[in-house]
């Protein structure tokens, strides 16, 4: 994620830049507007904390490691404008004193993990966290989906600038002069590691630190929690009670289902191999994509990899059942039903990892 | 410079000590080579920064690796005149760059469109943007070495001022950097004490507990110590304006440095277009 220097052009850094400078300049304005002077060295030490916990090797399911970048914990503690300014510092002392990180990179990698970064946590936090008590579950849980899709932000956006690199910079040989990966490559490259590693690594010490937080200082979760519904006070709704309005829908949608059999033709580019040996459908086709002509029989590798793998429930008809409108409600039925089967199951098992928390360690 | 380590040996204790103590014994490497007798040692730290900076920028500018080459070597021949052994840059940098652009420019030799080289699954152009990505990284993370291992921190951050940095994020900047040792010691300390208290080898799930909580710990030591060095700061007379003490003088020599550098990064430029 700590872009190296060479690796972006000159001009993309300029860029990178000045995309940061006015982040930076209204965060400083902020944060020294809504502070006071004690700012100052909480911001050193929260950027020194960054610095120590991007140290720390994350074991993760899998066998490997992989390291947090904090940006999801100091924004829910600081908030995301103190955040920005505290994981900056902490970028720019790795770039130039750690060679982690290059130093015409500083730019682009304050806006992505920095500015970004803390942005989108901020909003993530907010918006999962709700109005709930600062002790909840749903908080701890909250801070660790924004710290999750913070960093995979970022390196999104860390990805989208190797990317565009071999687009515009080229020798006159063709040779790609920085990045040589097109998007094709990087986003897909960048992105399976931090959907599935970093991530996760994020994720955990967010909702870790969080949770942590809940037992022993809750006043430091309350900077960032705007209105919060008080848990004595207001006993939240029960889920049954809150839920219910929502399983009513969902009912009805799954009694609606049939309706999808009044829809003439498949989804443009969902065919299967044996539509192109009907004449019908290849019709079809051709007029759904500005008349270009199907070909007569399926391309060859659309015809081997979709015999891999026969559905259940193929084309949301089961096979046993006779009426087409029964199979599609089955169908229904069955794809909700998995769907909140493994979500209660999510639910569960975040619960019970809640439970175990830090105080087992 | 990697956010994640499939193979990392060891356990997580042993692993994040391991970090924790490169970390600070490159933080005192460095303020024990600032202060020795050499070249680069007795210029200007503004000189220093800005000719360093201008040299990075100048390797991402220019578009061949012999200019690039060249700069690296002008890179080593300046860490030897002032006392920075050659196997120091090699350890601390050549190595660590090396296998992480490297293995991000491998699949390019074998990815980029064009000629093939002599035959082989390569491309001529493949091999040409490997070796940019390689060489400009190498070329920069020396530079950058040499100018952290020469001057000392304090005065690299103190001259940022030349390119306008705010005050008040100098000040942070200075203090986060003495910080960063102190929480380095104290996370070593914290670790050192965990792993002579583990006599069995710890799960995945329990050092996951012990990193998360450790992190909370920190966190706790942050807030606590924010607080006393606020009050020390009070205690001195801070009202909220900081103040940084530009003490250092342009002599002969620092003019002459700042000519050459100026000279090398636009001839190199130049010719590099």
């Amino acid at each position: 994620m700590h872009i190296p220097d060479g690796y972006l052009s000159p001009a993309t850094c300029a860029v990178a830049y000045a995309a940061s400078v006015p982040f930076w300049r209204v965060a400083l304005k902020r944060v020294k507007k809504t502070m006071n002077s004690r700012q100052v060295p909480l911001l050193s030490l929260f950027a020194a904390l960054s610095f120590v916990i991007m140290m720390f090797n994350l074991p993760l399911p899998g066998g490997t490691t992989g390291h947090a970048t904090g940006i999801g914990l100091a924004t829910v503690v600081i908030g995301p404008w103190a955040a920005m300014l505290a994981v900056s510092v902490a970028l720019v002392v790795q770039a130039l004193f750690f060679g982690d990180g290059g130093v015409t990179a500083i730019g682009a990698n304050c806006f992505n993990m920095a500015i970004a970064g803390s942005l989108v946590a901020y909003a993530v936090y907010r918006l999962a966290a709700g109005r709930s008590p600062l002790a909840s579950a749903r908080r701890v849980v909250a801070a660790g989906v924004a710290g999750y899709v913070a960093i995979n932000f970022s390196a999104l956006l860390a990805a989208i600038e190797f990317g565009i690199q071999p687009l515009l910079y080229k020798d006159a040989g063709g040779a790609p002069l920085y990045c040589p990966y097109p998007l094709s490559i990087a986003i897909p490259a960048m992105m399976i590691g931090h959907l599935t590693i970093a991530g996760l690594a994020e994720l955990a010490v967010s909702a870790g630190v969080v949770a942590f937080l809940q037992r022993s200082d809750l006043s430091l979760l309350r900077g960032t929690a705007g209105k919060v519904r008080d848990a004595e006070q207001a006993a939240p709704p029960t889920p049954s009670k809150s839920l219910r309005p929502l399983w009513a829908g969902l009912a009805i949608l799954c009694v609606l289902t049939p309706l999808g059999i009044l829809a003439a033709g498949s989804a443009w580019g969902e065919w299967m191999a044996s539509d192109y040996a009907d004449t019908a459908t290849r019709h079809q086709i051709a007029s759904a994509s500005l008349n270009h002509e199907a070909p007569a029989r399926a391309p060859e590798g659309l015809a081997r990899l979709s015999s891999v793998w026969t559905a259940p429930f193929a084309r949301y008809a089961p096979p046993y059942i006779r009426g087409a409108g029964f199979g599609y409600l089955l169908s229904g039925m069955f794809g909700a039903g998995l769907i909140v089967v493994g979500f209660l199951l999510l639910g569960s098992f975040t619960r019970s990892a809640v439970r175990a928390g830090p105080d087992s360690a | 410079m990697s956010d994640f380590h499939p193979n990392a040996k060891g356990g997580f204790i042993e692993n994040t000590l391991e970090g924790l103590h490169f970390a600070l014994q490159r933080a005192l490497y460095a303020e024990a080579s600032a202060s020795r007798t050499g070249m680069l040692q007795r210029l200007d730290p503004r000189v220093k920064v800005a000719g360093f900076f201008a040299m990075v920028i100048t390797v991402a500018l220019v578009t061949k690796l012999s200019l690039i080459a060249g700069i690296l070597v002008l890179a080593v021949a300046l860490a030897v005149v002032s006392a920075i052994p050659i196997r120091v840059l090699a350890r601390r940098t050549w190595l660590g760059a090396f296998l992480f652009s490297g293995a991000i420019a491998l699949p390019a030799l074998f990815l980029t469109p064009g000629t093939s080289l002599y035959g082989l699954p390569i491309t001529v152009q493949g091999v040409r943007t490997g070796s940019f990505l390689v060489m400009r990284a190498e070329t920069a993370a020396t530079l950058m070495l040499v100018l952290a291992y020469t001057t000392p921190w304090t005065h690299i951050l103190k001259s940022l001022r030349i390119f306008r940095v705010p005050v008040v994020f100098v000040v942070i900047l200075g203090m986060t950097c003495r910080y960063i040792l102190l929480m380095l010691e104290t996370a070593h300390e914290m670790f050192e004490s965990r792993k002579s208290r583990t006599v069995n080898r710890m799960t995945p799930a329990e050092n996951r507990r012990l990193a998360i909580s450790s992190a909370g710990v920190l966190l706790h030591k942050t807030l606590h110590m924010s607080n006393e060095v606020y009050m020390a700061m009070q205690a001195r007379g801070f009202r909220g304006e900081v103040y940084i003490l530009d003490d250092f003088e342009m002599q002969a020599r620092d003019w002459f440095a700042l000519g050459a550098f100026a000279s090398v990064a636009t001839v190199s430029i130049l010719l590099g277009r």
